[in-house]
Order: C-alpha cells, then structure tokens, then sequence
C-alpha cells in the first residue's frame, strides 16, 4: 500500500552545503533502499524558528515528498533521530488531502465549464450589437 | 450566546484582545463576539443602546475559495493565531466548522515544525 508523505526537517544553521548535499543523499538511498521512491526534494533555505531548538534560532529547511509504505517512514524517521544535525522533523501524509483537493479543482472545473458557456455568449452579444453602431457614425 | 446578547458590554469584551492588535496588516477585522444586536447582525441599530453597525461575519477560506489549508502557509495561519500564539476562536474570525477544524490541525505542525509559536511572538 503505497502512500504519498510530505517530511519536513529542520537542519542546524551552521551546516555546510556539502554536508547537507551528503546528507540529502544519504537519506534519498535510505528511501529507495527501502522500496520507497523520493519525488521531490525542496531546500526552503534558512529561515528563522519561531522559538529555540536546541539553543538555535534559526535552521535550514528541507522539504521532502516521499512514496512508499508505512516501513520506509519508519527507518528515515530513526534515521533522522540519529543524525546530529536534524533538529527537528515533521512527517504528513498527504495523499488523501490531495485527493479531497483533486476532488474540489474537478468539481469547480466542472462548474467553471458550465458557467462559462452562457458567460461567452453574452459577452458576443454586445460585441455583434457595438459594431453596427460603430459604424453608423462612421458612414455618417 | 443567548447570554451574551442581553448584555453589550459582555459582547464587546472578547473582540478587544484580537481585535486591536498591531501586527499584519491584512488580518481579517474581528468584530464583537456573540450574534450582535437584538435586531440580528447587519440589521438596523436598535434604539437606546450603542448605534454601530456590526458586520456580518463571513468564512475567510469559503469567500476567498481557499481550498488547501496546509501547515507551510504560515503567513495565512498567522492571521488565525493571536499574539500570545493561541488559536483564535471561531466565534471571532467568523470561521466556518469545517475550515476551523483544518485550520486547528494545520496550526498545530505548524507549531510541531517551528514555523509558529507555541506561546508569544515568533521571536
């Protein structure tokens, strides 16, 4: 049972680049290893934290989009509590959210057609009614 | 609510804490508490009490579309947090249940992961 998660973490500030692009990787392998598949990785960059973790005041933050079973969170989740420079980690799952999103674009998409139909001819209406109109003053 | 209603004073008092704050300007104005006037909100002013007009309340995430209410958006979920970091209640954002409740949820990771406060400000 596939599912789609969302696993924002938090890094200490003072990391460097290539400690973090190790870091990245190290984690991605941990998920194809575990028969999950990384779809995207966003670095949010450092951003100031609302309030002290662990003596910091601000992080980077990285955003991943995993899918994979139950077992693949599991692991990167005791992984990222090993790992010294995580502070903080949150995981979502978020596929049922998109599928209620989907749902919600499908059904305004939907409306959208119908409403639009009737909006279009108006809209030529006027148009046709303008250009007799413009043109008598013209032919005058 | 029926309480609150017979007296005026009581109903003006939960607007003052979130109702006058000074951060972020694009806050959605929260008015009194409670059902407004005898004469229902958006009515004419009653006779012999305080003559204001109370707007009626609207859903921020029906009116606007808002479809996704997600723990990133921190600047859309400040808007429902009050200074001291706590969740405004419906009964002053106007909120409707079922958005209100995703909102609570989102608010909360949004805590979990540092991009609100617990207590006070975001320092």
């Amino acid at each position: 049972m596939n599912r789609t998660y969302e696993l924002m973490f938090i890094v200490r500030p003072d990391m460097a680049d290539e400690d973090l692009d190790k870091l990245v990787a190290h984690l991605e392998t941990t998920v194809t290893s575990a028969a999950g598949t990384v779809k995207n990785i966003d670095r949010m960059g450092k951003r100031r934290l609302a309030y002290m973790v662990r003596k910091f005041r601000e992080g980077i933050y990285i955003l991943m989009t995993i899918e994979g079973t139950g077992t693949v969170i599991h692991e990167l989740e005791r992984r990222l509590r090993v790992t010294e420079q995580v502070i903080k980690f949150l995981t979502v799952r978020i596929d049922e959210e998109q599928k209620r999103l989907d749902k919600i674009k499908a059904l305004r998409d939907s409306k959208k057609k119908v409403s639009a139909q009737p909006a279009a001819v108006v809209e030529e209406a006027p148009a046709v009614a303008e250009t007799p109109a413009a043109d008598v003053p013209a032919a005058i | 609510m029926t309480d609150e209603t017979k007296a005026p004073a009581s109903t003006e008092r939960p607007s003052r804490p979130y109702g006058e704050r000074s951060g972020g300007g694009d806050r959605p104005r929260f008015g009194g508490g409670g059902g407004g006037g005898r004469s229902g909100p958006g009515g004419p002013p009653r006779e012999g009490g305080r003559k204001f007009f109370r707007r009626k309340k609207v859903c921020k995430f029906c009116t606007e579309k808002i479809a996704d209410i997600n723990y990133k958006d921190y600047r859309l979920l400040g808007q429902f947090v009050a200074e001291s970091g706590k969740i405004v209640p419906r009964r002053l954002t106007g909120v409707c249940s079922p958005h209100q409740h995703r909102l609570a949820t989102a608010i909360k990771q949004a805590r979990n992961i540092a991009l609100l406060p617990f207590a006070g400000r975001a320092s």
